[in-house]
C-alpha cells in the first residue's frame, strides 16, 4: 500500500533526489553503504579507549546484511556512527562511511539532517524510548514527512495514515489519533517502521527491532520488515544477537567481536562451515543443538575488557585454536567467499550448525 | 512436579508464567485453588511457620541488576538471608555464604566485590548462591538467562544441571526462549492467556505438539541453521494477545488459531489426556491436520 499510494505522489520528489545523486559524480559502485577502516575511541578519566578498530563492511543497493555479536562487540556503536549519531565531545572518529558516493563522515550536521531520516531510516529496540509520549503517533509520523518533504500538513497526515496502513495496523486513521502509551509493544514497533519507512529510505537500520517482543509478535515484525524492504527496494542493516533470525533474514552476515569484524559472508556459507572460531563457538553455544538434558559447549573466558585488549588476536585467549602466528594481530583476510580475521582460517575445519 | 525434576513453563509475556511462578514460592496466594507442597497448603500455615517453610522455595529472578542490593558486597547479599533466617554463628553464617559461593564458582576475591564491579553473568551466579544457601528444595528459575549472552547463557545452563545433581534441586523453569527450556526440562507446560494449554514430556511435546498455539510457538522461533535443514512450515499468528478485561468467549485462543471452528468460541476445551503424560486443552487435538 505504502509503495502504490507513495510512488504516485512521490514521484516529483523522487525524481528530485535522483538528479542531486547524479549531478554529484557518484562513483561508480554496486556498494550503497561503504564502511571502510572505522574507528571509534571515547575518553573517559582514564583517557582515550578504542571501542571500533578498523571496522570495514560494505551492504549493497537492496540487500539484507545482519550484524551478530554479543553484548559490548560494537554493533550498536557501528549503527550509531554510520547515522552519524555519536557524542559531539570525548568521541573520536576516523575512517570513511561512504553512502550512495559520499562521505557521511565528511558531512557536517546539517548535511547529516537531510541524510537522516530520509535516505538512512532507523528503527530502533525499544519503540517506547524513541516515541514521544506528549504526541499522537500520527503527529510523529507526519512531523517526519513534513520535515524531508514540502507538503502541506493534511497531506503529510494523510501519508502517515497510508504508512500505518502499510505496515497492516487495522483501523490506521484512528490509530494515528492513539498516543504511543495506548499502544502494545508490538504496535508500538509498527508504527517505528512506518515512520521509518515512510520517506522510503534507501536504507534502513534496524538495531534490534525485535528483542523486546514476543516470538509470535517477532515472526509477524520480521515477515512485515522483510517484505517491505522487498517492495520499496530499501536495503536492511539488521542488528541483533539472534543467529536464527539472521539465518532466516539476511543473505549476509558479518560476526562482531570486541570492536572488530571477524567474518563476513554469505548466511548459508557460515551457518555451513564457520571460518572463525568466534562465529563456531556462537553457532555451538546454542542450546537445541545437542541432546536434551546434555552439557552445551561454551566459549571459555571473557571478552577483554577495552582497555586490556589483546595485542594478537582480540579471540586468541578464548581461542581453542589459538598458535604461535596468532600472537600477531591479525588483519581481515579474503578466503573463499568471505573475509575472516584469523591467520588460520584456510586449515581449521570448524562445524557448522546443523551437522 | 516431581521432586528432582525440571519443570519447564513456556509462554508469551502476560501469558501468567511469572504470576505461577510467584504463586509456587508463596509470594501470591491465589484467589482460587491452591498450591501444595508435599501435600501441605503453604497458606494454610501461621504466617511464622510459613516464614520458616518458604526458605525451601526458592526464587531467582531476570534481572540479576535488581535482586542484588548495591550497597552490599556479594558476600554480603549471598549471606543475607542467613542473616535474616537467624542461623548459626555470624562466623558459621559466613562460611556457608563462601560455600554457597564457591558453588557457582566465585571465589573469595569475588566475594568482596560489589554489584557494579561485576559482569551480569556473575551476579546472575551470585544471585543463584543466594538462592541456594538457604538449601532449599525447589528453585523457581523466572527468566534467569534471558539478560545473558549466548555464550554465557550456556555456561548459566550446564551449572543450572551441574547443581540440581549435586543438590537434588527442584527445578521450575520460566522463560519465553523455547530451546533453552526444551534443553534444560523434563517436562514442559505451555501457558496461553492465563491457561495451560498443553503439558508434556520435554521432547515428545517439541517433536510433536498437540496444541495449535506450541505448533505456532515452536514454529516462529527462528532457527540458525542452513536454509535445507529448515523443514518446519512458519504459522504466523495474526494479531495479538487479547486483553485480560475482555477475555474471548469459550477457547482463549480461538481468536488467533489459525484452525479456529465455530464451536471453539462456543464452549471452552477440555483438559485432557490424550496420551500417557501427555495433557492438551483443544477440541481438536485429536484431529490431525
Amino acid at each position: 500500500m505504502l509503495s502504490r499510494a507513495g510512488t504516485g505522489k512521490t514521484t516529483p520528489m523522487s525524481v528530485a533526489a535522483g538528479k542531486v545523486s547524479d549531478s554529484e559524480k557518484q562513483v561508480s559502485t554496486s556498494a550503497l553503504l561503504d564502511v571502510r577502516d572505522l574507528s571509534v575511541s571515547f575518553r573517559d578519566d582514564a583517557g582515550w579507549v578504542q571501542m571500533l578498530n578498523n571496522v570495514a563492511f560494505t551492504v549493497k543497493r537492496g540487500e539484507t546484511l545482519g550484524i551478530v555479536g554479543e553484548s559490548g562487540c560494537g554493533k550498536s556503536l557501528t549503527a550509531l556512527s554510520v547515522m552519524g549519531l555519536l557524542p559531539k565531545r570525548g568521541c573520536r572518529r576516523t575512517g570513511a562511511i561512504v553512502f550512495d558516493g559520499r562521505d557521511l563522515a565528511a558531512l557536517g550536521e546539517s548535511g547529516m539532517r537531510q541524510i537522516r531520516g530520509r535516505q538512512i531510516g532507523m528503527v530502533f529496540q525499544e519503540p517506547m524510548s524513541a516515541l514521544d509520549p506528549v504526541f499522537t503517533v500520527g503527529d510523529q509520523i507526519a512531523e517526519t514527512v513534513r520535515t524531508h518533504f514540502p507538503v502541506s500538513q493534511r497531506e503529510a497526515k494523510e501519508r502517515a495514515v497510508e504508512a500505518l496502513a502499510s505496515v497492516r495496523i487495522a483501523g490506521p486513521a484512528n490509530c494515528a489519533t492513539q498516543y504511543p502509551m495506548s499502544l502494545s509493544g508490538g504496535m508500538r514497533q509498527r508504527v517505528m517502521i512506518a515512520m521509518a519507512l515512510v520517506c522510503e529510505p534507501k536504507l534502513l537500520i534496524a538495531d534490534e527491532p525485535t528483542t523486546a517482543l514476543d516470538v509470535t509478535i517477532q515472526a509477524q515484525i520480521m515477515e512485515l520488515l522483510l517484505e517491505l524492504g522487498q517492495r520499496t527496494g530499501t536495503a536492511l542493516l539488521f542488528i541483533t544477537h539472534n543467529l536464527g533470525l539472521i539465518a532466516e533474514s539476511c543473505e549476509r552476515m558479518i560476526a562482531m567481536y570486541a570492536g572488530e569484524v571477524v567474518e563476513d559472508g554469505p548466511v548459508e556459507s557460515i551457518l555451513q562451515r564457520p571460518l572463525h572460531p568466534y562465529t563456531a563457538g556462537l553457532l555451538e553455544s546454542l542450546p537445541g543443538r545437542r541432546a536434551p538434558k546434555s552439557r552445551l559447549s561454551s566459549i571459555p573466558g571473557r571478552v577483554p575488557s577495552a582497555r586490556e585488549m589483546p595485542v594478537g588476536c582480540r579471540f586468541g585467549p578464548r581461542c581453542n585454536y589459538a598458535a604461535a602466528a596468532c600472537q600477531e594481530p591479525q588483519r581481515l583476510r579474503a578466503v573463499d567467499d568471505r573475509h575472516v580475521r584469523c591467520v588460520r582460517a584456510s586449515d581449521l575445519a570448524l562445524a557448522g550448525a546443523g551437522v | 512436579m516431581r521432586q528432582g525434576e525440571t519443570f519447564g513453563i513456556i509462554g508469551e509475556s502476560g501469558s501468567g508464567k511469572t504470576t505461577v511462578g510467584r504463586a509456587i514460592v508463596c509470594l501470591i496466594r491465589p484467589t482460587a485453588g491452591s498450591i501444595r507442597h508435599y501435600g501441605e497448603d503453604p497458606f494454610a500455615l501461621s504466617a511464622k511457620v510459613l516464614r520458616r517453610h518458604r526458605r525451601s522455595y526458592q526464587i531467582i529472578f531476570q534481572d540479576p541488576n535488581a535482586a542484588l542490593d548495591p550497597r552490599m558486597t556479594i558476600l554480603q547479599s549471598v549471606r543475607e538471608p542467613l542473616d535474616v533466617a537467624g542461623i548459626g554463628t555470624r562466623r558459621e553464617r559466613q562460611r556457608k555464604a563462601l560455600e554457597a559461593l564457591d558453588h557457582v564458582a566465585m571465589g573469595a576475591e569475588m566475594a568482596a566485590r560489589y554489584p557494579h564491579e561485576i559482569s551480569g553473568g556473575q551476579k546472575q551466579r551470585a544471585n543463584i548462591a543466594r538462592a541456594l544457601v538457604l538449601e532449599p528444595q525447589l528453585i523457581v528459575c523466572d527468566e534467569v538467562v534471558a539478560a545473558l549472552d549466548v555464550s554465557i547463557q550456556a555456561e548459566m545452563l550446564n551449572l543450572f544441571a551441574d547443581l540440581q545433581r549435586d543438590f537434588n534441586l527442584t527445578y521450575v523453569f520460566i522463560s519465553h526462549d523455547l530451546r533453552v527450556v526444551a534443553h534444560i526440562s523434563d517436562r514442559v507446560a505451555v501457558m496461553y492467556f492465563g491457561k495451560i494449554v498443553e503439558l508434556g514430556p520435554a521432547t515428545a511435546l517439541m517433536n510433536a505438539p498437540l496444541h495449535p498455539y506450541t505448533k505456532a510457538l515452536l514454529s516462529a522461533e527462528p532457527e540458525p541453521v542452513p536454509a535445507h535443514l529448515r523443514n518446519r512450515e512458519r504459522i504466523v499468528l495474526q494479531g495479538e494477545v487479547p486483553s485480560p478485561l475482555d477475555p474471548p468467549t469459550g477457547c482463549r485462543f480461538h481468536t488467533r488459531c489459525p484452525l479456529a471452528q465455530p464451536l471453539c468460541s462456543q464452549s471452552e476445551p477440555a483438559w485432557r489426556e490424550l496420551a500417557p503424560g501427555r495433557f492438551v486443552a483443544c477440541h481438536f487435538a485429536e484431529t490431525p491436520n
